[in-house]
């Protein structure tokens, strides 16, 4: 359980996913102008990362291992992750429509986020069991809501600021980006 | 001025994946902590790239229109897993450093974006050379970038003590946080050159990856928004 936790913390907190292994850096810079669609985006992350993690430790540890055929983890992978989003879509399209409504856009944005193949090979670099797997793709995904969400929130307070001409856009993001990541490193004591 | 020189002078300056393209940020930002890092992870995603483009353009008329996009991502995933034990088996320091970010060359936007724009368009000979142009200026990117990160942060150049002795390493450079601002001023350096550009009357092509805007707007037809929702419009 201590481990669980310790997992958790390392990939929510201080191994953040987009501020300090840049992983997921498209939709960190493209969908984070408003806190509600930043934070519909991370739902929709943490949503397709913990089931892809589950999903793809399973292939790893019964399909791959046994047959002896590792080597074909990142073909494997990512075309997993690709028929699992497009599945994921169309089982809340059918079945559960309120979640839809609520994700449904941000799926298909999610289908090659290197996150996502990230955390799953991340989960087999540091040989992590099925449920470590789970517990690091959840947290690693809720690192990414975290600090999308703030952004946003920083974002929409900078939008009536005067910046130089040049400076508009995406340098004063990276910039905002890069202080968070300043920030992120206090965490880095916590373990 | 040939096709193929037109290719490599395309890819390295007037279409420069990282300056002017703005393709493939994650491994801009991650891997370009000093230039040998920045120059093997260029050269990794130089060989894939030539690799997949030239098979992609070998198959362009046997792949069915619907199916393209899983079609590549397998063939690039193929080369990117030869290339990754490539690096393993005989520079294993280098992929000690480059680590995850080599199997993520699959998503690397530029490959994709090459492929579907270009290779899967055009005949053999060109989409190689368009291969080796964009690897080639991808890798000059990375370089550029690392230099400047490696020589502020550790006041060193390919390991080689360049700054001072007096010279107070700005740590921050190397770490995660240094990487943001590095591209920040890059970026905002490229804006005011687009925007003499344009006062000339000579505009450079946009940006057409994530830093171009949100990704509705994106440029890369293979990137994640429209990788499988371009299908489901045809097929509904």
């Amino acid at each position: 359980m201590k481990e669980l936790i310790l997992i958790a913390i390392g990939s929510a907190l201080v191994n953040n996913v987009v501020l300090s292994r840049f992983l997921g850096l498209c939709p960190f810079l493209g969908v984070s102008k408003k806190v509600e669609t930043a934070a519909g985006m991370g739902g929709a992350v943490i949503f397709v990362i913990t089931i892809s993690s589950f999903v793809t430790s399973l292939i790893y540890k019964f399909i791959l291992t046994p047959a002896h055929l590792t080597y074909l983890q990142t073909i494997v992978f990512i075309l997993v992750i690709a028929a699992l989003v497009q599945f994921v879509e169309m089982f809340l399209k059918k079945k559960m429509v309120s979640l839809y409504n609520a994700l449904g856009v941000y799926l298909p944005l999610i289908t090659t986020n290197c996150a996502v193949l990230g955390v799953a090979l991340t989960n087999v670099q540091k040989s992590y069991g099925i449920l470590e797997g789970v517990v690091n793709g959840f947290a690693t995904a809720v690192g990414f809501t975290i600090s999308i969400v703030i952004l946003a929130g920083i974002r929409e307070k900078i939008e009536y600021n005067d910046i130089s001409p040049a400076f508009k856009g995406s340098p004063i993001v990276l910039i905002t980006a890069g202080l968070m990541a300043i920030a992120f490193c206090g965490f880095a004591g916590l373990i | 001025m040939n096709k193929c020189t037109e290719r490599l002078y395309n890819g390295i300056i007037k279409e420069n994946p990282t300056f002017v393209l703005m393709l493939g940020m994650c491994p801009t930002l991650a891997v370009t902590t000093s230039v040998i890092n920045g120059v093997g992870m260029g050269l990794s995603t130089t060989a894939v790239l030539v690799m997949s483009n030239l098979l992609i353009s070998l198959l362009r008329n046997i792949i069915p229109d619907r199916a393209r996009v899983p079609a590549f991502i397998v063939i690039v995933a193929s080369f990117v897993t030869i290339t990754e034990f490539l690096v393993e088996g005989y520079l294993p320091s280098l992929y000690d450093s480059l680590g995850i970010y080599i199997p993520l060359i699959v998503v690397n936007c530029i490959i994709l974006g090459r492929a579907e724009s270009y290779a899967s368009k055009n005949p053999v000979f060109p989409s190689i050379f368009d291969g080796i142009g964009m690897g080639l200026g991808f890798t000059v990117g990375l370089c550029c970038i690392g230099a400047v990160r490696e020589l502020l942060g550790s006041g060193q150049l390919l390991g080689k003590q360049i700054m001072p002795a007096s010279y107070e390493p700005i740590t921050i450079f190397v770490l995660a946080p240094g990487a943001f601002f590095v591209l920040a001023v890059l970026v905002a350096i490229m804006n005011k050159v687009r925007a003499r550009a344009e006062k000339k009357g000579r505009p450079l092509p946009p940006a057409q990856g994530c830093l171009g805007g949100d990704c509705s707007s994106c440029m890369n037809k293979a990137c994640g928004g429209h990788l499988f929702s371009g299908q489901e419009k045809e097929g509904k």
